[in-house]
C-alpha cells in the first residue's frame, strides 16, 4: 500500500480515528481516553506516512516495526490498525468486551499488527532495540524500530538503560517517539519528577534529538521519514502534545486520564471533529 | 560449568547462525573464542540487565536465539519482570543463564546468592527451568534448551564443580537422569547438589543402605513417572537443592506429592537453604557445613531417619 503524502487526508483520518476512539471508550468503559487522544495524529503520521508495512503481510521480515510502548493507548492503536485494513473495524466493537482479544493493553498478535505486548511501562524501547540489533545481525538493511513512549514512562530508568544501549551501537534505525503531553496518571510529569529538560536528556545520552508539535502532520511525517537522519545515531522525536487533543473539553484535562465520557459528551465530542 | 557453558555455546552459535550470546558485563576472556569465531553475535549489555533481558526478547522476536547470560541474581530477581512480561509472556525462545547458581558465590555475600531464581522461574509461565549437574549437564543442557520453542533459565554454578558423569549420559528434558541406583532410599538433587548427593550414597553404602541418586536436571517441568515410581518404592526420598525450601525443587515436589490422590509410603525429607540471607563470611564449603548441605550430613539423617523408621 503506497504511502500517503497528502498531509489533508491524513488530518481526516486523524478526526476519524479520535470519533472512533471517544466511542470506543464509551462503548467499553474503557480508561486512558486523554492518553490515546494525545498520540492520535502520531500514530496517523506513522502509518499513513512513513512506517513500510503491508496489511496483506503483516509478518513480513522487511517490515517497520511499531511498538505501542504506552500501551495504555491501546484504542489508539487498535483504530489505527483497523483503519489501515490490518483487521475489519466491526472488531473493534469487540473491545474491551469479555471474552475479545481487543483488551485494555494491546497482546502481540492479539490481531495483526501488533508487535508487542506492552502495559507495563519501561519494556518496549529495550524491544525495538532489539529487533533493531537483530535485524542487523540478520542483514536485513531496511526495517526500523519506531517505539512510541509517554513522557511519565520516561521515568522508568529501563528507559536510560536503553537510551544509553542504542547510540553505543550506532542503532540508527531506530526511533523514539515521546508523547510529551506533559501529564502522567496523578499530576504533570514535570513536577511528579525532574523530567524537563527532556529534550537535553536524550541528546546528552547520544541521541539526534528531533523537537516537532506533536500535533502537526506534515512536521511528523517529515521527521519520522528522516530515520535514519544521515548522523549514524538513533533518533529521539521529542512530540509537544496536548492531553485529550481534539476535543476541546477534554485538552490539558487529566481528569481524563481516567474519565469516561457519557453519551452526551461522545455526540459533543463528534460534533467538536465533524463526524456524525 | 562457566568454561563449559563458553566451550559449547561458541560450537552450538558456529553451526546455528541464529545464536547470539549477551553479557551483563562479566565473562572476561570466557567469550574470546565466541568473538573471534562469531563476530557481531557476542553483545556486551553493560550494567544494565533491564534492557539486556528486553533486547534479547524482541531479538527472539525477530527470529534469533539469543542466551543471556550473567551472574544468576541479576538474570532473574533483578529483571523478573522483563523476564515475565518480554520473554515470557511473548514466549519467545530466550534462554537465560544464570551463573553462581545457590551459593557458588558464597563470599561474595547475599546480594550474589541465588537461592530464590528457580522459585521465581519456576512460577513464570512457558518457561522450562534446568539445572545441570556438572559440566556434561551444562553441554546437554545448552543444546537441548536450543531445541525448544519457548524460553528457559539454565542455572549454573562456577568453576571446577566435580564431574558426575564419567559418560555422556542421554539428556532429555523433563527427565531425570539416574547416577546410581539403590533399593532403600532415593535421593533427588538437583544441580550442584549432585556430586555431593552422590557422595552422601558412598557413605551410606559403607553403613550398608543403599540410595538410588537421581540428577533432576529438569526443575519445571517435572518428572512425574519418575516421582510416581520413586514414592512407591523407597521409604525416603530426599530432594537436595542449593535453594531455598521455598519455592525449589522440594516445594515442587512437595507439592505434586500433597495433589496425588494416592502416592506410595515415602517420606519427603528436603536438604535446602532456610528462609534467610546468609550474612556471614566464608566460601560455598563453608556455607555448606553450616547448612548441613554436605555428603556427611545428609547420609547421617537419612541414616538416622531409616534407624527410626527402617
Amino acid at each position: 500500500m503506497p504511502l500517503e503524502t497528502d498531509i489533508t487526508k491524513l488530518q481526516a483520518i486523524a478526526r476519524q480515528i479520535r470519533g472512533r476512539v471517544v466511542r470506543m471508550s464509551h462503548d467499553a468503559q474503557a480508561a486512558h481516553l486523554g492518553s490515546a487522544l494525545s498520540c492520535v495524529d502520531i500514530l496517523v503520521a506513522a502509518y499513513w506516512g512513513v512506517l513500510r508495512l503491508d496489511p496483506a503481510y503483516p509478518l513480513d521480515a522487511s517490515r517497520d516495526r511499531f511498538i505501542l510502548s504506552k500501551g495504555h493507548a491501546a484504542m489508539a492503536l487498535y483504530a489505527v490498525l483497523a483503519g489501515r485494513g490490518f483487521f475489519a473495524p466491526s472488531l473493534l466493537e469487540e473491545f474491551n468486551k469479555p471474552g475479545s482479544v481487543l483488551a485494555e493493553h494491546p497482546n502481540r498478535g492479539c490481531v495483526p499488527g501488533v508487535e508487542a505486548s506492552t502495559g507495563s511501562l519501561g519494556h518496549g524501547l529495550s524491544l525495538g532495540l532489539g529487533m533493531a540489533m537483530a535485524n542487523r545481525i540478520l542483514g536485513l538493511a531496511s526495517p526500523r524500530s519506531v517505539v512510541l513512549l509517554s513522557d511519565g514512562e520516561c521515568e522508568e530508568g529501563s528507559v536510560w538503560e536503553a537510551a544509553m544501549f542504542a547510540p553505543a551501537h550506532g542503532l540508527e534505525n531506530v526511533v523514539a517517539i515521546v508523547d510529551y503531553n506533559k501529564w502522567q496518571a496523578t499530576g504533570r510529569s514535570d513536577e511528579v519528577m525532574s523530567l524537563a529538560p527532556l529534550a537535553d536528556k536524550w541528546r546528552s545520552f547520544g541521541w539526534s534529538v528531533r523537537e516537532v508539535d506533536g500535533h502537526d502532520m506534515g512536521a511528523l511525517v517529515k521527521v519520522l521519514r528522516d530515520v535514519p537522519d544521515g548522523t549514524g545515531k538513533p533518533v529521539a522525536v521529542i512530540a509537544h502534545t496536548v492531553k485529550g487533543k481534539g476535543v476541546s473539553f477534554m485538552e490539558n484535562d487529566n481528569n481524563w486520564h481516567y474519565r469516561i465520557p457519557t453519551a452526551d459528551e461522545v455526540a459533543a465530542a463528534c460534533k467538536e471533529l465533524g463526524l456524525p | 560449568m562457566r568454561n563449559a557453558f563458553a566451550a559449547k555455546i561458541t560450537e552450538l552459535a558456529q553451526a546455528d547462525p541464529r545464536v547470539v550470546v549477551l553479557s551483563g558485563d562479566i565473562g572476561n576472556r570466557l567469550f574470546d573464542r565466541f568473538k573471534t569465531v562469531c563476530p557481531g553475535r557476542f553483545i556486551n549489555c553493560g550494567v544494565a540487565e533491564a534492557n539486556m533481558m528486553s533486547l534479547a526478547a524482541g531479538m527472539a522476536m525477530t527470529g534469533l536465539r539469543p542466551f543471556v547470560y550473567t551472574i544468576a541474581p541479576f538474570v532473574t530477581a533483578r529483571v523478573l519482570e522483563q523476564v515475565r512480561v518480554d520473554v515470557c509472556f511473548h514466549n519467545v525462545p530466550v534462554t537465560i543463564v544464570g551463573a553462581g547458581a545457590g551459593l557458588s558465590y558464597a563470599s561474595l555475600g547475599p546480594t550474589h546468592h541465588s537461592c530464590e531464581d528457580l522459585a521465581l522461574m519456576r512460577c513464570l509461565p512457558g518457561m522450562t527451568v534446568l539445572s545441570p549437574a556438572d559440566a556434561t549437564e551444562v553441554r546437554l543442557a545448552l543444546a537441548a534448551a536450543l531445541t525448544l520453542p519457548g524460553p528457559a533459565y539454565i542455572r549454573i554454578g562456577k568453576k571446577g564443580e566435580e564431574i558426575v558423569h564419567g559418560v555422556e549420559p542421554a539428556f532429555v528434558v523433563g527427565k531425570g537422569i539416574l547416577v546410581r541406583d539403590g533399593g532403600d532410599v532415593c535421593i533427588l538433587a538437583t544441580g550442584n547438589m549432585v556430586a555431593a548427593s552422590d557422595k552422601a550414597a558412598d557413605i551410606l553404602a559403607g553403613a550398608g543402605v543403599s540410595a538410588r541418586v537421581v540428577s533432576m536436571h529438569t526443575v519445571k517441568p517435572l518428572d512425574e513417572q519418575l516421582l510416581a515410581e520413586a514414592f512407591c518404592k523407597f521409604s525416603a526420598v530426599a530432594v537436595v537443592e542449593e535453594h531455598s525450601i521455598i519455592g525449589g525443587l522440594t516445594s515442587a515436589v512437595a507439592q505434586w506429592l500433597a495433589l496425588q490422590p494416592s502416592a506410595g509410603s515415602a517420606r519427603l525429607l528436603s536438604f535446602s537453604v532456610p528462609d534467610e540471607f546468609l550474612t556471614l563470611a566464608g566460601d560455598q564449603d563453608d556455607a555448606r557445613g553450616r547448612l548441613g548441605l554436605t555428603p556427611e550430613t545428609i547420609a547421617a539423617q537419612l541414616l538416622d531417619f531409616r534407624r527410626r523408621r527402617p
